[in-house]
């Protein structure tokens, strides 16, 4: 047998700046200085992507180059010398830097992205000015994805992120039209193609020219208003990731901050889509369950709480509807039990209250507006933001974020089991649904020696398809988990052969969602999974159907014939994905 | 026995192709196409490749995009059996059967004016190996001169957008659909054709034109002075000029009294009256076709040429904007297109009005 040795990679010393530092054999130099706290931009190089050196923000000069280099692209040599800030490097970047702000057309008063803006900060560092050429592409259209994403062709710096994420998603719906200055992102006109709204376009745009469909001033609006019930729910995924836009570690659980910034903005009630994921893993359980006990069942069961999974299952494989679980997703299950249950109880009327959900995901803006998912004739949740959103209007507001001290939820409603804790994560919606599962048929079979699983580490982590095989009950169970939807055509031959496949689109799951913080990147998203298996690991309870305020809505639910109206949902077979498109007239 | 007969035969071959790459190497021919790569290290490094490749392509570089540049069409026209002979060699060396197809990539016109004259010749018996592996590429309308540049062509010929490719890996190692492809320029299977044929003597193709009397495509030692050239083709002006090398758009400006030296690069000479030239003009011509011309990809070619052409075309521009954007190009850009707009301008600038502008 041979011994598999992992191969260290070789390390050598080379200059940069004039100081020797230890590079690894097969890094960028771009790495290589990042590494070495040197900051050079870059626009176009995203880790998660194909190097495509077309900003050509990052050059450098290599001793023994004729040309300067792109440090995105070109990789560490012995004996090289680096050099990252001389006055042939600035001059080249500086220009380039102009060249760039004058390909985006400038709206930074209105731009929900200029906080965290990367064209600012450069011409900040470098004391340029963002607008010295006339704006060239004043008169582009922006592409509408429905109401969940867009794609500004005016602000569009050309870096073809979008494009590549897109074909990563398996969708390819985006393409570039023209060449030379005429060459622009567009949608394409072939029928056969839609967009699924997953936002992973804008997740990886570094100019905010792809981006969600910006709700947060008309929310801001709102909410100074008086006489309005405003009430806000938060997703897992957000607890984790919107620190980050705060400075604050990578992971960092921030759900105390959170109520407590969302209070300070004015919103009058604060709930935690967590306790709604109890809901929909309590749903999609009973469901499991009620598919066992029937002999006519189809198999496999797929979950649905993916909005844009969902969008790609009802155009690209209507076939497949039947096998996702009718249990609606978590901030639907949230919006229901608000209106229904939460303002019976509190002598509200369902019309007068506003739901926002603040989540990672750009298509659940798209989910919110669906016609099927109403309450008295109104959506469940009327506003959808995405975590950026939510971290824009704190900035805006200058709420001092990381010295927030943890506040209160509305106690009639709780912060959820530790299930409902890694629905943000990719695996977690199953491992949810799977802890409940295994407690019920153990149940079932009144054996006090059944092993109710609790943890189902093997549907964890970043790899793209993940399969396991479980024993429940004494039968046994074939699992997958799609991780990303470019990875579904793969899984798709052997679909059949499983009893329960869990689909998000966005790979990681929603703690990579289309609307989370830019950047985000597989090291970052494995440092907010972690964030959530750690608060899976401190909550008191850890199965969803053990969360008794839960119960108590589930059952009200149930027993007042509402479990179609509140609980459950269905999906039809779509055309194509809804586009408009405008034209600025600034 | 089996393994004594296998040992010959790969003897023999190897000495074939040891003699052809060592003729290749003692004439020290140079890839024709312009940026004077050796062929005989460009060989090599397919045949390297194909030891962990099971197939290569060959792609014969017939675009000849920029203006002031015949001499593919006149070799295509006038030598296509050298041309295809060259062409067989490369085949014979890399292998019949590892590879796996032969893209002509030629120029819409030429296809038109040599296809016929070239099916002939490979109809010929001794080619029908060959014949089978080839195939005409048209370089499309719109591909511009960027369509050239040996990268975009295998994207082209992949059903990609013309557009450069970024290196390493080169194509020699990762070419067309990510095998080892060896490109070269028309020419240069001309010269191996000559070289195998023991009848090369260092010539080269030069395309002559401008203010001159007798334009066309002339054959001369490739180390021939410019002044030379121009004397022996009848072309010497008598007048006050100036002259372009190696391409009506990215060649580069030398006044009368510089052109003592051979030509490089595509070796075309194109003659211009000093008198009679508009300067604005000229330089107008060169940025609108370099932004006609970009691609789109980079950054600095896309939007230089842009505000480059826009800048001209204004009556009055930024100066300092203007030659900023021109060095940026000179040392940023993304490949040869974007970085040979400065050649022209920069050396008009020093040799004809004797300003020395990055």
């Amino acid at each position: 047998m041979k011994k598999i040795i992992k191969k260290e990679p070789k390390t050598f010393k080379i200059k940069l700046n004039g100081k020797l530092v230890l590079a690894y054999e097969g890094e960028t130099v771009l790495t290589l200085a990042r590494r070495n706290k040197i900051n050079i931009p870059s626009f176009c190089y995203h880790p998660d992507l194909s190097v495509k050196a077309n900003c050509r923000v990052c050059v450098v000069e290599i001793k023994g180059s004729v040309k300067l280099k792109t440090s995105c692209s070109t990789l560490v040599e012995e004996g090289m010398e680096i050099i990252t800030d001389n006055e042939r490097v600035k001059k080249a970047r500086e220009t380039n830097l102009e060249l760039i702000y004058a390909s985006h057309v400038e709206r930074c008063g209105g731009c929900s992205y200029r906080f965290d803006c990367n064209l600012l900060s450069t011409a900040k560092e470098y004391d340029l000015e963002v607008s010295r050429f006339k704006d060239r592409k004043k008169t582009r259209k922006t592409y509408k994805f429905a109401n969940a994403v867009e794609i500004d062709g005016t602000q569009c710096i050309d870096c073809r992120n979008c494009l590549e994420a897109c074909v990563n998603q398996g969708i390819s719906y985006l393409e570039l039209s023209g060449k030379g200055i005429d060459q622009e992102i567009v949608p394409k006109k072939d029928k056969k193609f839609a967009c699924v709204y997953c936002g992973q376009c804008a997740l990886h745009c570094p100019v905010a020219s792809a981006q969600e469909q910006d709700q947060s001033l008309e929310l801001e609006k709102l909410l100074k208003l008086k006489g309005k019930t405003v009430v806000v729910q938060f997703a897992p995924a957000v607890r984790v990731s919107l620190g980050e836009s705060f400075g604050l570690p990578y992971g960092t659980n921030c759900e105390g901050k959170i109520v407590s910034a969302l209070k300070k903005l004015g919103f009058n009630y604060i709930f935690d889509i967590n306790f709604a994921a109890d809901i929909t893993t309590m749903t999609e359980a009973e469901e499991f369950m009620e598919r066992l006990a029937d002999k006519k069942a189809i198999w496999p069961m797929t979950t649905s709480c993916c909005p844009a999974w969902v969008a790609y299952a009802e155009f690209y494989h209507p076939e497949l509807l039947p096998h996702l679980t009718t249990a609606r997703s978590p901030h639907i299950h949230g919006g229901g039990a608000i209106k229904a249950y939460w303002a019976k109880k509190k002598n509200l009327k369902a019309e007068d209250i506003i739901v926002v959900s603040v989540v990672p995901c750009t298509a659940k803006k798209y989910e919110a507006i669906r016609p099927e998912l109403k309450y008295k004739g109104k959506p469940l949740v009327d506003f959808v933001l995405t975590t950026r959103e939510l971290a824009f209007l704190i900035k805006k507001n200058r709420i001092d974020f990381v010295n927030l001290p943890d506040g209160k939820l509305e106690p009639m409603f709780n912060a959820g089991s530790g299930a409902a804790a890694i629905y943000g994560a990719s695996g977690g919606v199953m491992e949810s649904a799977l802890r409940s599962v295994a407690s019920f048929v153990c149940e079932k079979g009144k054996d006090p020696l059944c092993d109710a699983r609790l943890e189902f580490k093997e549907v964890r982590g970043l790899e793209g398809i993940k399969e396991a095989e479980v024993k429940l009950g004494g039968k046994k169970y074939k699992l997958a988990v799609v991780n990303g939807l470019g990875n579904f055509s793969k899984l798709l031959p052997n679909f059949s052969k499983y009893h329960y496949i869990e689909v998000m689109a966005c790979p990681g799951g929603c703690l990579g969602g289309g609307g989370q913080p830019i950047p985000t990147t597989k090291a970052i998203k494995e440092k907010r999974m972690a964030g959530l298996y750690n608060l899976d690991k401190k909550r008191t309870i850890r199965r969803a159907h053990e969360n008794k305020e839960m119960l108590a809505f589930y059952n009200f639910a149930k027993e007042n014939g509402l479990a179609k109206q509140l609980l459950h949902t269905g999906f039809k077979k779509s055309k194509g994905s809804i586009l408009t498109s405008t034209k600025d007239n600034n | 026995m089996k393994a004594k007969t296998k040992k010959t035969s790969l003897k023999k071959n190897g000495a074939t192709h040891v003699d052809l790459i060592n003729k290749i190497e003692s004439a020290a021919l140079v890839g024709r196409g312009g940026a004077g790569y050796p062929v005989a290290w460009k060989w090599k490094a397919v045949e390297e490749a194909l030891k962990s490749e099971k197939e290569a392509y060959i792609v014969v570089n017939g675009a000849e995009g920029e203006p002031g540049v015949k001499k593919d069409a006149f070799i295509l026209e006038k030598h296509p059996e050298d041309f295809i002979f060259g062409l067989n060699l490369a085949f014979e060396f890399l292998g019949k059967n590892k590879v796996k197809k032969i893209y002509l990539f030629l120029n819409k016109t030429y296809i038109k004016s040599s296809a016929n004259k070239i099916r002939k010749i490979l109809a010929d018996k001794k080619y029908s190996d060959l014949e089978k592996k080839v195939e005409f590429f048209s370089k499309p309308l719109d591909a511009g001169y960027i369509g050239g540049e040996e990268s975009s062509m295998l994207n082209i010929i992949e059903g990609k957008k013309g557009e450069p490719r970024i290196r390493p890996p080169f194509p020699t190692t990762s070419g067309l659909f990510s095998k080892p492809t060896l490109i070269n320029n028309v020419e240069t299977f001309f010269d191996v054709a000559l070289v195998a044929k023991d009848e090369y003597r260092g010539d080269r193709f030069y395309t002559i034109s401008g203010a001159i009397k007798k334009p066309g495509v002339y054959r001369f030692p490739a180390l021939m002075p410019i002044e030379n050239v121009l004397k022996q083709s009848a072309n010497y002006p008598n007048f006050d000029f100036f002259v372009q090398i190696g391409g009506n758009a990215s060649g580069e400006i030398l006044n009368k009294e510089q052109i003592n030296v051979p030509a490089d690069s595509a070796a075309s000479i194109m003659v211009y009256d000093k008198n009679k030239t508009d300067e604005k003009k000229l330089i107008e011509y060169w940025l609108k076709f370099y932004f006609n011309n970009s691609c789109g990809q980079c950054l600095t070619c896309r939007e230089g040429t842009y505000r480059l052409y826009e800048m001209i075309k204004a009556k009055t521009y930024d100066q300092k904007i203007f030659w900023d954007i021109v060095s940026a190009l000179d040392d940023s850009s993304f490949c040869a297109l974007g970085s040979s707009l400065p050649i022209p301008l920069l050396s008009y600038y020093r040799n004809i009005k004797g300003v020395e502008k990055v």
